[in-house]
């Protein structure tokens, strides 16, 4: 085994003086003496190896073959769904046990087999640097130069100019152009929602099958309800409505709200957005004794007794107030629609 | 079949492929190439056969999923479900899980397959980095990485956001309200992402082909590259006794690391089947389908996005403000994408930092060990800590419910320990690698603590030292030690300022950040005079820049 020595140290740019014939520099000692393994000197523990590594192998197979059979011989369906979940846990554990066999055994077995009969001898490989010879450089620039001089690149100024006017408006003009149309100028959009003077609170058809409407004797105090406009299900795109329109509608005391909340509630019932106006989202988590709302993603807090202004986080404005009263059959219903924007902040926002 | 017709086959093979694509000149030039052996050289292979698990159980996925947000009723073996009108997307993965043999074990693999995907590219990026792989000539390996490793990211958002569940539509209502953060474009760019607003009905089919082919598509191209650049540059190895810098030592590749890679592709994809077979992951039908105004409390992102959640739970309001009637949400460009910017630009310019540092334009083949560089060991640590700090950010409600601290002062804290903590990190390990280098010189001079104590005919007691043998030894004193640059003097001769001096010296100042503090490895000059002084009582232990102290194991 050798190695070249003199290349052992990179040029050091510490520079030592060498004293008493002493070298520099340590001298790279070279590889240490192979080490024999068992299975090189001892026939039977070579052929010990050699079962594990078969016997790993055959591991793999039956791995494939209980895959095989945990596809056909066990079911996933059933009449309730406590059956169903229960097969499908068996079902999923043994196809999944037997496909972890059926690769780990192959994937173990060669890995045993490297290891203890391939052979273990480090070899060396010399590396080259990455660059080429001066000469092959040189060659390369002639070659180069020779194309370029045949193409006339730099005799026909009018080719290259031309190609790169017609290339610098290809790669951006038509990519934004056909993007265009993936979707709808925001108008508008962000700005408004779907509540209108007049409509109704009503209970969430998701929560509440029903979307009753909502009386304020409904509501106790310190009671929360998640409420949106009446009809909302009917809107064209019911979703992008309820993302903007979802509303909190919560009774306190009427002591503890402060003016400019008062003037927007019912007999202590006040509504807001129920979307964060720091990410977009729902403001679901309500903290009864300080009437606080806290958003679960973020953690923005808004303080109810001070017209919801945030106390902690990273949101910046309070949520907006949506006014409310109660038509002639006593419902409660929107005074007017939100008079900011409800949700995220953006730019055109002011 | 005869061992000579079995050859007689496998030599036809052999002609046919070489008389049609020059077969032999690949086996010459590929199969007996080295490649050197360290644990922490899987990392990347973990990367590599995670992703080539993603793509076998991702195809199976896509025979099943329907990726569109159109109302459907749910009538799948889900009892709790039944009858809900959800989308196709949920309905489907619903069915993929429950209503597919094998279903659900594909789905769970997939998913863990994605987390150890992006935690294998980290580990990957951490053992590049403390070893210094990056250093030339691979400085573009590491830029493909790092792009890679943020693509990866991408990639999975995207995944787990497809199911259209409660948790991933939350993930994607935080994703628009970035977009629409981004000052003047902000709305148009997610009116145009999302096909109108949010949640619209455009945006799962296309983030499912960004999932399934335009991301996965460039993940092979660079994949691809990457190990090319491997092939062509040949691997790094760790220094040792006969490694050099002009060498690599290690098996060949057929058949020794033939069977020891290929069989450790099956090994990852036997664990990641079994952790798909026994352990939960993202059960989508117990957060519910995606709708705008429920959502679930503690709910977090996974791992790889949580650091930036923490950076966005972190930063106070009031970064919001009004300009010319104008809204800029610095409360979110600054966690959600400068700060991103911030982390990752220094991470993939990180090569050339230290190279103008260095000064050195050499080509490295030899892995550093980490405390032989400490700034760089230190930076690295300090980035960690940053990272993980943030990581528990984006858990502080986690927090504060498990161990009933008020969210508050727990955010407080975190807000304060950003800033505190990472420069804190960065000397200590800075510390530790001085304090470990010194103990290699200590052992090379002094050699190796027997435990055999002797004590003199004067009562005098001491410790047998052995020397250590030249193979022990070298691994200790072959790395080079650098020393900070000198800036070229401002001025020549006739006092004319020289251009470009000031730039020399911020390079100069950088340098000798990085290379003030230092210990050089022992030369046999000094070894020599250990040896002599041994018998006078104190010795030198420390390099020749550090004040000489006393040493503290007598002899």
């Amino acid at each position: 085994m050798s190695i070249d020595q003199s290349h052992g140290h990179p040029g050091s740019d510490v520079a030592t003086t060498s004293e008493g014939g002493l070298p520099e520099r340590f001298e790279n000692p070279g590889l240490e003496p192979h080490r024999h393994r068992m299975a090189d000197v001892d026939p039977k523990a070579a052929k010990r190896a050699e079962r594990q590594v078969a016997a790993l192998f055959g591991l793999s197979t039956l791995g494939t073959i209980l895959l095989i059979v945990a596809y056909y011989a066990v079911s996933i369906e059933g009449d309730s769904w406590a059956e169903i979940a229960r097969q499908l846990r068996i079902s999923t554990t043994l196809l999944g046990v037997g496909l972890a066999l059926a690769t780990f055994g192959i994937g173990a077995g060669a890995v045993h087999w490297a290891k203890t009969l391939m052979p273990d001898e480090e070899r060396i490989e010399l590396r080259h640097p990455m660059r080429g010879t001066d000469e092959d450089r040189e060659d390369a620039l002639a070659i180069l130069r020779e194309g370029s001089a045949e193409a006339g690149v730099g005799r026909r100024p009018l080719i290259r100019n031309s190609l790169l006017a017609a290339l610098v408006p290809l790669t951006v003009g038509p990519p934004i152009v056909l993007l265009r149309d993936t979707g709808p100028l925001p108008g508008n959009d962000l700005s408004t929602t779907f509540w209108k003077q007049g409509m109704a609170l009503v209970h969430d058809p998701i929560t509440d099958e029903t979307g009753r409407k909502i009386k304020p004797e409904d509501l106790t105090i310190g009671s929360v309800v998640h409420v949106l406009p009446e009809g909302i299900q009917d809107a064209e795109h019911e979703l992008d409505e309820i993302a903007k329109a979802a509303v909190l509608l919560i009774r306190l005391n009427p002591d503890d709200l402060d003016e400019t909340s008062r003037a927007g509630s019912y007999e202590g019932i006040v509504a807001y957005s129920k979307i964060c106006t720091h990410m977009g989202c729902p403001v679901a988590l309500y903290e009864q004794q300080t009437h606080h709302l806290l958003c679960p993603c973020h953690q923005s807090t808004f303080d109810l007794k001070q017209n919801c202004k945030v106390i902690f986080g990273p949101a910046k404005r309070p949520l907006p107030q949506l006014a409310i009263t109660v038509d002639d059959a006593g419902y409660l219903v929107a005074k007017s629609p939100f008079t900011e924007a409800a949700g995220p902040s953006f730019w055109e926002r002011g | 079949m005869s061992t000579t017709t079995t050859a007689k086959a496998a030599g036809n093979l052999g002609n046919w492929a070489d008389e049609r694509v020059g077969a032999s000149k690949g086996v010459k030039f590929l199969a007996r190439k080295i490649f050197p052996d360290h644990w922490s050289f899987m990392l990347g292979e973990v990367a590599l056969y995670s992703f080539i698990i993603l793509l076998l159980t991702g195809v199976f996925l896509t025979f099943f999923y329907i990726p569109s947000v159109g109302h459907t009723v749910y009538t799948g073996s889900y009892e709790q479900l039944a009858g809900q009108t959800v989308s196709e997307a949920y309905a489907s993965t619903l069915s993929l899980s429950f209503d597919v043999r094998g279903g659900l074990l594909m789905r769970q693999i997939h998913h863990w397959a994605a987390l150890i995907f992006v935690a294998a590219i980290v580990t990957h990026m951490f053992r590049v980095f403390f070893t210094g792989a990056f250093r030339k000539p691979r400085e573009i390996n590491w830029v493909i990485g790092s792009v890679l490793a943020l693509l990866a990211i991408i990639e999975g958002f995207a995944g787990y956001s497809l199911p259209d569940d409660l948790l991933s539509g939350t993930g994607l209502r935080i994703a628009s309200s970035i977009i629409l953060a981004i000052p003047v474009v902000g709305s148009y760019i997610s009116f145009f992402l999302f096909g109108g607003q949010f949640p619209g009905e455009e945006f799962i089919p296309r983030l499912y082909t960004i999932h399934v082919l335009l991301l996965p598509g460039i993940f092979l191209a660079l994949i691809t590259a990457h190990l090319i650049l491997l092939v062509v540059q040949k691997h790094t190895q760790y220094p040792g006794p006969g490694r050099t810098n002009e060498n690599v030592v290690g098996y060949p590749l057929f058949p020794v690391y033939m069977a020891k890679a290929g069989g450790f592709f099956f090994i990852v994809f036997g664990i990641t089947a079994l952790m798909g077979a026994l352990f939960t992951i993202n059960p989508i039908w117990a957060y519910g389908a995606y709708h705008p105004s429920p959502v679930t409390a503690g709910s977090q992102p996974d791992w790889y996005m949580g650091w930036l959640d923490g950076a966005v739970r972190l930063t106070p309001g009031f970064l919001e403000f009004q300009v010319l009637g104008f809204t800029v949400s610095g409360n979110i460009l600054l966690p959600a994408l400068i700060i991103p910017g911030l982390v990752t630009m220094p991470m993939i310019l990180y090569p050339w930092i230290e190279q103008w540092a260095t000064g050195d334009k050499r080509e490295h083949h030899l892995l550093d060990r980490p405390r032989n560089v400490p700034t760089r060991t230190g930076l690295g640590v300090m980035a960690i800590t940053f990272y993980l700090l943030l990581l528990v950010s984006g858990g502080n409600d986690i927090i504060a419910t498990h161990l009933r601290l008020s969210i508050n002062d727990i955010t407080n804290s975190l807000r304060l320990l950003v800033f505190v903590v990472p420069p804190l990190a960065y000397v200590v390990t800075k510390r530790i690698c001085l304090g470990l280098q010194r103990k290699d010189r200590e052992k090379v001079l002094h050699g190796r603590e027997t435990g055999v104590i002797y004590r003199t005919e004067e009562g005098e007691f001491f410790e047998v030292h052995e020397p250590l043998g030249e193979h022990d030894r070298w691994l200790l004193v072959q790395h080079d030690s650098f020393r900070p640059l000198d800036p070229a003097p401002a001025e020549d001769e006739r006092g004319v300022k020289r251009p470009g001096a000031r730039f020399d010296k911020v390079k100069a100042k950088l340098s000798s950040f990085y290379f003030e503090d230092r210990i050089e490895p022992v030369t046999p000059a000094e070894l020599e005079a250990a040896h002599h002084e041994h018998h006078g009582g104190h010795e030198a232990v420390e390099g020749s820049d550090e004040a000489e102290r006393p040493a503290l194991a007598g002899h």
